[in-house]
């Protein structure tokens, strides 16, 4: 293929694994909004070059030791369902994704953001923002505490609701393994109908988005657990020289 | 051990408080002697602008390097797209960087475009207009034939900054890269 023929050619630069079967397409139409945003014409084909192989890094200075307790940002605790999620961020080879900027952010219990643009009649809570931040540790690890999210409508069809979900932003060691990804709840029964869940064609890497009940993470009396492992693409071969 | 990857999802329309609570828009001090602007506006396939988007830019120094934990200049910005559509990052402009075979590429921004109604993020470059004998021979620029397209990768000068105007779908449509 002329694809690969092309990241040989650069000078000792590996680039990372391309992975179009686990991903959506841009256009998937039972989802509105991509008919007039999804690109009509090819994408090229970029060899990896060291703008794509290098990344930002984003050191502890921009973290706050409470940024990863979405429970513990105003006076009071948010009302809902009080749960931890953690977990590994690993890369295709299953090496651990260390000293990582992970974002998330989600709505309340009631299935609400704080957003000023979300018009869903479920009540605000004036103790839960719904945004969080944390780096994985040196083994990938990450943890957050929160309280489950409840699902929302949306305009998208007839009767349109989101399974409740939390939205994760992840950067990973380079350019190239840049994800933005949703985690799901097992056993939801909004998943059937949700085009932004079913988008993903290949059901093995849907199922990739659901976490999973993590009872021994569960800490009892005082919150249940899920288990969510991100897998970040990994590199072509051998790690590259250092050409900086 | 090989793990498959974890599927993208769409950003979604709520990510603002999250992910633009603290301004990532200047890399640089507007005041400074090297600082460029560097705005333009998102656009879906009727021309529209579209509010809800967010950029990410990723770039080495003037030096040609990209920075690592703890440099001074970080490289990256993020900004979203306001009701017009528009974006605007102040940095500086980057130097050539090493390209395939040893050669080097012309002075260039990467560029991840996120919106509500993207699935996965769109990969963009900013090329500049009076680099045209580097871009000429850039590697990247050369790998899309047809010149309108490329066109669409070099941002115009205006007023003492640029301009790089983001076509989602259409006949206008941004050069968007495989990565
Ligand atoms: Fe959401």
């Amino acid at each position: 293929m002329s694809e690969e023929r092309t990241m040989r050619q650069n000078d000792g630069i590996i680039g990372y694994q391309r992975d179009h079967e686990s991903q959506p397409p841009y256009l998937y139409p039972a989802y509105k909004s991509t008919r007039l945003r999804a690109p009509d014409r090819p994408l090229v084909i970029l060899p990896h070059t060291l703008s794509e192989v290098t990344g930002p890094a984003f050191g502890h200075g921009k973290v706050g030791p409470l940024d990863n307790d979405l429970t513990r940002q105003h006076d009071g605790e948010p009302l809902g369902e009080r749960i931890i999620v953690s977990g590994r961020v690993l890369d295709g080879d299953g090496r651990p994704v260390r000293n990582s900027l992970i974002e998330v952010w989600q709505a309340n219990a009631a299935g609400r953001y704080t957003h000023h643009a979300d018009r869903h009649p479920a009540p605000l809570d004036p103790n839960f923002s719904g945004a969080g931040r944390c780096l994985t540790d040196g083994d990938g690890r990450y943890r957050f505490v929160t309280v489950k999210p409840g699902a929302y409508p949306w305009k998208n069809h007839d009767n349109a609701w989101r399974p409740a979900h939390i939205h994760f932003s992840l950067f990973g060691p380079a350019f190239a393994a840049r994800l933005v990804t949703q985690m799901y709840f097992p056993g939801d029964p909004l998943f059937d109908q949700d085009p932004i869940f079913q988008s993903v064609n290949d059901s093995k890497a849907r199922e990739r988005m659901i976490s999973r009940f993590d009872l021994e993470t569960t800490e009892p009396e005082w919150a249940l657990a899920y288990n969510f492992d991100i897998v970040l693409r990994g590199r072509e071969s051998t790690p590259m020289e250092n050409h900086r | 051990m090989t793990l498959e990857p974890t599927p993208s999802q769409t950003v979604g329309p709520f990510f603002h408080d999250a992910l633009l609570a603290a301004d990532w828009t200047r890399l640089m001090d507007p005041d400074h002697p090297s600082a460029v602007h560097i705005s333009g506006t998102v656009c879906d396939g009727e021309g529209e602008p579209v509010p809800d988007a967010m950029l990410e830019i990723w770039q080495a120094d003037p030096e040609g390097r990209f920075a690592r934990s703890g440099d001074e200049f970080s490289g990256f910005g993020r900004c979203g797209t306001d009701a017009e559509g528009r974006f605007e990052f102040v940095t500086v402009k980057p130097g050539p960087v090493l390209g395939p075979d040893g050669g080097s590429q012309a002075p260039h921004i990467a560029v991840s475009v996120f919106a509500r109604g993207l699935l996965k993020r769109l990969v963009t470059r900013i090329y500049f207009p009076e680099e045209e004998a580097a871009n000429a021979d850039d590697p990247v620029l050369a790998s899309v034939e047809d010149p309108d397209l490329r066109d669409t990768l070099v941002a115009r000068a205006r007023d003492g900054g640029y301009v790089f105007d983001v076509h989602l779908q259409g006949q206008r449509q941004t050069v968007f890269f495989d990565v």
